[in-house]
């Protein structure tokens, strides 16, 4: 059970392989084209184009979800297995860190942040096995930070749709604007930023590896035959740089952007104003069910 | 007549990328301030060193974004915008 979940969890990553070997044609040189599109399915409202980016966060989503169902299948109270620490390390961890950054109230919170680290994480880390990362594309990050701002309207409107047009208003009223620009710039730049990063991660990549081509050609290039033509500079100098751009700016940027998931949502909740109305509430309630049991009486 | 066109198409959308660019500048210096100042304040109070190190990466990323968007204006203006002004001067030639 343990191995055969283990397995399934690699399988997706190995199928996205193979999908891009068989379906995806290779680009010569510097070529940046975008994802990939597979085939359009036809809508009455128009085509829906199936992408590589669609496809690759579908495998990643399946190859996390079998790696939980590994990690935390079998859970016991005595003799724990090292799989169950390492799972509730990573429970632990988010849940200290929605803590402190959201307050009690977002305690909920803990699974959504994961999900988006998790996601986000391993998407951009899927340029390591050389898949096309689903972070690269604009749709799939602006998708995410819609969702965010979905969430963050959401919490301000909890305390009523009047406190939520009062706020901006906020500090004078001749500012609102500016708060309405502030407030559609928000997912805007949270797409960007997410989306921006990776790509230049993997456009400098892509520019270092034909860098390095050229030069092993030009210094190497006496040698007879197929020796001439090898880059032999390609071999280990780009994975060091796709440490920095890959690993490092990947993982960076996921934790930010759940970061600031965090903070804009627990940021533009009015959180006074709810407990207020929701004391008042209460009260009301109490005095209707005192009036209630003294009228049957 | 067409090839001076297309050169000057290509020419304007070279320069405008790297105009665009310029823009890289003001990260760099806020960033460099930024990182200045944490390095200030682990000296400070090393045991804070975790917390400053967070909220400096947090910093750092927020502000990195102006110089984003003039990354991905430059990034369209050279992968993208060149193909489409082309194909539309092909358009409207005929």
């Amino acid at each position: 059970m343990t191995v055969l979940l283990l397995i399934l969890s690699i399988l997706p990553l190995i199928a996205g392989i193979l999908i891009k070997v068989l379906y995806v044609p290779a680009s010569e040189g510097i070529d940046i084209s975008g994802a990939h599109i597979f085939f359009t399915i036809d809508l009455p409202f128009g085509g829906l184009p199936i992408t590589e980016s669609q496809v690759n966060s579908w495998l990643v989503i399946l190859s996390l979800f079998f790696f939980c169902l590994f990690l935390t299948h079998g859970l016991k109270t005595k003799n724990m297995s090292r799989r169950q620490i390492i799972a509730e390390w990573i429970v632990n961890t988010v849940d200290n860190l929605v803590k402190t950054n959201m307050g009690e109230f977002f305690m909920g919170f803990g699974p959504f942040i994961a999900a988006m680290l998790g996601l986000s994480a391993c998407s951009s880390l899927l340029t390591l096995i050389g898949l096309f990362p689903p972070t690269s594309d604009i749709n799939v990050t602006g998708g995410w930070a819609l969702l965010t701002f979905i969430l963050i309207t959401y919490y301000k409107f909890k305390a009523g749709p009047l406190i939520y047009i009062k706020s901006f208003g906020d500090p004078v009223p001749f500012l609102a604007p500016l708060n309405i620009i502030s407030e559609v710039a928000t997912p805007i730049s949270m797409a960007f930023r997410h989306y921006g990063n990776v790509l230049s991660g993997s456009i400098i990549s892509i520019l270092i590896a034909n860098l390095l081509t050229n030069v092993s050609k030009m210094i190497f290039g006496f040698l007879p035959g197929y020796l001439g033509g090898f880059p032999y500079l390609r071999v280990g100098l780009p994975a060091i740089l796709s440490i920095y751009f890959d690993l490092f700016s990947g993982a960076l940027q996921a934790f930010i952007f759940a970061m600031l998931t965090m903070l804009y949502v627990s940021g533009g909740f009015p959180e006074d104003e709810y407990f207020k109305r929701k004391r008042i509430k209460e009260a009301k309630k109490k005095q209707q069910v005192i009036e209630n049991t003294n009228g049957g009486v | 007549m067409l090839e001076l066109a297309i050169g000057i198409i290509l020419g304007g959308c070279a320069l405008g990328a790297g105009c665009a660019m310029i823009a890289g500048i003001g990260p760099g210096i806020g960033e460099g301030n930024a990182v200045a100042a944490a390095c200030e304040a682990i000296g400070r109070q090393p045991e804070s060193r975790s917390a400053v190190t967070t909220t400096m990466l947090m910093g750092c990323a927020i502000a990195e974004t102006t110089g984003l968007y003039a990354l991905v204006i430059a990034i369209l203006l050279i992968f993208v915008a060149p193909g489409r002004l082309v194909n539309i001067l092909l358009e409207s030639i005929g």
